[in-house]
């Protein structure tokens, strides 16, 4: 087990090396001059720019940039700094609550909805609510984010005045509706997943078995169907987790959220590279942590896996 | 006169289905009384599980049940779902069939017993758990105290049906349905299992329903036998009148079609004469068979074939030499087959034999290039096919044909049936698209199918029409060598019995190798020239079928033999306590 986990951690370090790369290289290929974005309309004396450009490593090939970049953070935790002097750690600190909000919000409420959801679809299989859950989440699945977005401020925002339609002034409640846009998607995968697992589980020779004891109709489900039906659930939650980052950059767009996904956004667009490829490396990191601990949890709820 | 403890009274059950209703058992009595083994026996949609589930209530939503089932002279069928729980577990239980999945795999055989007893208020906390040990003590789990804290996947499959049997038994039930509670099993397990519910039957007068298709069981356990077709039951009685002197035509052809194990001395023997030619050393002997007059009645369709290739000049059909295969798991190699060697001739067939996790079917595998060979060669028609370049192999491989287990499992359900056959032909880039049909209606000829199902899907067809065309696919090619993988094991006695005769038949006019792969020795006295016995990846003997199967010198093959049940009630019973001596004489 302590190997297992070891070994995955070793398998981090080429991940985030080259997907911090592509990134960067990514970022260097963007055509324009950074500094020349940087000083506007203003004008720049040529000594500026040229202290600016070596200040940044900008003459260097791209691939000795890329390696002085990541010399700085692995001798002093230096992830650079923007154009401006600031430190990028310092974005990510001010932001990071934000986006973190944002994903625990979301992740709330599209585990207990498609849970939920699913395992009533599953028991009242072909009735009423079974067929509202199957059209209901084709229905959200189908729908672009931004319309989803757009319905709800409308709605709850504007109309019914119940939730805040942008900014994070209002605490919790500013979450709501940004939560519920990026939840909806997935909420709809998570019940249509536990609704076809339970329906597979309660098919299974060992419900019939735990039947034959004469144990409630509620305890087998609970006990026998339910545990076993949502182990795929884990597996989908988590990577559904690991990816909201990269939906925050829509969301938090549409909201108006101070977040990580909206400074990647402006970042990109002002060309920054040290912060978008700060705040990206931050997004891999939390990806490969959290699949490592859902591959965790995984051999925590199925006792068959055994990582050695 | 004893009251029963379970009787079905005019059984029908009709499920509605989205083509209407389809009666699956039409008004079927019977009883069990107390201490008594009632055996069900029938085919597949006899309705033998049907009939029996309608007493635990456990049948589906859509099946409407009519008539009565009275356990211990309360009527189920009127019972509120609430009287009706506290019937199943206590009153009677189940064992199923298949004891891979009767557990769930993620709660702690601790849990599962535990939950058993409590749920009948039979006892609660540290004192069901005592109890629980206590049960599993007595269906023979080693080691209970410690096991009991394991998970199902940690026990083997015959472990895993004591466990069952021990919830099955954890609140004294009055009757216990046990449907195909040994078929999932290997023999020798299989007899140790039947071997544990009789001495439970004995010792708390319980009354056995026992659902089986296999009459080597019935004769072991039964008291009384009900055969059942079509819904139906066509015939009851005593377990020696059934299987002596069964009364209905159905009940005969059953018996007819189940296949032997012959002793020696067997009438049946005197009609093959055997020839057996010595060449080079252990390992090493090939045996050809002439059928001397015309093979009687039961002998039809077993080995009483000529070998084809006489010629000894020719390469064996297969060689194996010092072979050993292994399974590769994240660069760990854990070697499954150690030093085996035999050779098939051409137009011989060898019975591979052993139990799960004998090595077997690992065998077949790498035969047919499905696993590299870690070591030694393994020759077909005398070159060491792992060795040759990729194109030689693949010109190689057509002289292979396979016909595997699942026949439901094995043919694309996309593909129609002309599309199946000829696929080989397609693969080997053969014939164009009007030999490739000629070809597939001559094949379709030789299984005994008309050509108009030609363009029809496997699910159009049955499971024993299925294995037809996974033959007739097999022999596309024309292969001097059939790979066999357990090839009638997921069939109904009389299609296998039907699906033996057909292939010992095209043996004979295609003259074909063969490498026949079973766990049914039965199976493979009807077909084989000679046999080769595994356990865990190493040879235990080999020889001619008639050396192996009635003159074993292994102790091995001899408890195999001796674990395998005859449908005849006086001879089972003899075999049972010879069994049993043999194994007192090797502990």
């Amino acid at each position: 087990m302590t190997r297992y986990i070891i070994r995955r951690l070793l398998q981090f370090i080429p991940v985030i090396l080259i997907s911090t790369l592509i990134v960067y290289a990514l970022v260097f290929a963007i055509p324009g001059d950074p500094i020349r974005a940087l000083a506007g309309d203003r004008p720049m004396s040529d000594a500026v720019r040229e202290t600016l450009r070596e200040q940044y490593n900008l003459d260097d090939p791209f691939l000795i940039q890329y390696f002085k970049y990541i010399w700085g953070i692995v001798t002093a935790l230096d992830f650079g700094s923007t154009f401006n002097g600031r430190p990028v750690t310092d974005i990510i600190e001010q932001r990071l609550p934000v986006t973190a909000t944002l994903a625990l919000v979301t992740l709330v409420i599209q585990t207990i909805m498609g849970i939920i959801a699913g395992i009533l679809a599953a028991l009242y299989r072909d009735r009423f609510f079974d067929r509202f859950v199957q059209v209901s989440t084709v229905t959200m699945v189908a729908l672009p984010t931004l319309v989803i977005g757009f319905l709800l401020q409308l709605i709850f925002g504007l109309n019914l005045g119940w939730f805040p339609i942008a900014g994070v002034n209002n605490g919790i409640s500013s979450y709501i509706l940004p939560a519920l846009t990026m939840a909806a998607v997935s909420t709809g995968i998570l019940a249509r997943l536990v609704r076809s697992e339970l329906l597979d589980a309660l098919k299974s020779d060992y419900v019939r078995t735990a039947t034959a004891k004469g144990m409630k109709q509620t305890r087998v489900i609970t006990r026998h169907g339910l545990r076993n039906s949502l182990i795929p659930a884990v597996t989908f939650i988590g990577a559904d987790l690991a990816s909201m980052l990269g939906g925050s950059i829509i969301v938090e767009t549409i909201f108006n959220l101070p977040g990580l996904g909206q400074q990647v956004f402006a970042s990109i667009q002002g060309q920054e590279g040290t912060v978008v490829v700060g705040i990206v490396t931050l997004f891999v990191l939390f990806f490969v942590v959290i699949n490592l601990i859902v591959d965790l949890l995984y051999g925590l709820l199925d006792p068959r896996i055994r990582y050695e | 006169m004893p009251e029963p403890v379970l009787s079905y009274k005019d059984i029908r059950v009709s499920f509605a289905t989205e083509f209407g209703d389809v009666d699956a058992v039409k008004g079927v009595s019977f009883d069990v009384m107390p201490g008594e083994v009632v055996a069900v026996v029938g085919e597949s949609g006899s309705g033998k599980s049907v009939t029996s589930s309608t007493a635990m209530g456990l049948l589906p939503e859509n099946a409407t049940v009519n008539g009565e089932v009275l356990l211990e002279g309360k009527s189920v069928l009127t019972m509120s779902t609430a009287e009706l729980r506290r019937l199943r577990g206590s009153d009677i239980s189940m064992v199923f069939q298949e004891p891979m999945t009767a557990l769930n795999p993620v709660l702690r055989v601790s849990d599962q017993l535990v939950e058993a007893l409590q749920v009948h208020d039979v006892a609660f906390g540290g004192e069901a758990l005592e109890k629980s040990i206590a049960l599993l003590e007595r269906v023979g789990i080693p080691d209970a105290r410690t096991k009991i804290k394991q998970y199902p996947h940690q026990f083997s499959g015959g472990q895993r049906q004591r466990i069952v049997i021990a919830m099955a038994i954890a609140c004294g039930p009055k009757v216990i349905i046990a449907d195909e509670p040994t078929t999932a099993l290997d023999v020798t397990v299989q007899a140790e299992i039947l071997d544990l519910l009789r001495e439970l039957k004995d010792e708390l007068n319980t009354g056995i329903l026992l659902i089986t298709h296999n009459m080597g069981v019935v004769a072991d356990m039964a008291d009384r036998v009900v055969v059942m077709l079509n819904g139906e039951v066509v015939e009851t009685g005593p377990v020696a009148t059934i299987l002596g002197h069964p009364e209905h035509p159905y009940t005969r052809r059953l018996l007819a079609a189940m296949p032997l194990l012959r002793e020696a001395g067997d009438p049946s023997l005197e009609s093959e004469r055997v020839v057996v030619t010595e060449r080079g050393g252990v390992g090493d002997s090939s045996s050809s068979r002439t059928a001397t007059g015309v093979p009687d009645g039961r002998s039809n369709g077993r080995a009483a074939n000529g070998v084809a290739g006489t010629d000894s000049d020719a390469p064996p059909a297969l060689e194996a030499k010092d072979v050993a295969l292994e399974y590769k798991f994240r660069r760990k190699a854990t070697r499954v087959v150690h030093d085996l060697n035999f050779t098939v001739q051409p137009g011989e067939i060898m019975g591979l034999v052993g139990e799960s996790g004998s090595g077997k079917s690992t065998v077949a595998k790498a035969v047919l290039g499905l696993l590299d060979v870690a070591e030694g060669e393994l020759r077909v028609r005398g070159s060491n096919m792992p060795a040759l370049p990729a194109k030689e192999k693949k010109a190689l491989k057509r002289e292979i044909g396979v016909v595997f287990q699942d026949p439901a499992a094995s043919l694309d359900p996309r593909f129609p049936i002309g599309d199946i056959i000829t696929e080989p032909m397609v693969v080997h880039k053969e014939g164009d698209k009007n030999s490739r049909m000629a070809r597939a209606r001559e094949l379709l000829d030789a299984v005994r199918l008309p050509s108009s199902v030609l363009n029809r899907y496997p699910h159009e067809l049955s499971g024993g029409q299925r294995q037809r065309i996974s033959i007739a696919r097999a022999l596309t090619l024309n292969p001097t060598l059939l790979i066999a993988d357990e090839p009638t094991s997921a069939l109904d006695v009389s299609v296998q019995a039907a699906v033996l005769d057909l292939f010992s038949e095209l043996q004979q006019q295609y003259g074909f190798a063969c490498l026949f792969v079973s766990h049914d020795l039965a199976v493979v006295d009807a077909l084989a020239h000679k046999v080769l016995v595994m356990q865990k990846g190493r040879t235990v003997e080999q020889g001619t079928t008639d050396q192996v199967l009635r003159h074993a010198k292994e102790s091995y093959t001899q408890q195999l033999l001796a674990a395998a049940p005859v449908p005849n009630p006086e001879v089972q019973a003899r075999r049972r306590t010879e069994r049993q001596r043999l194994l007192a004489a090797l502990a």
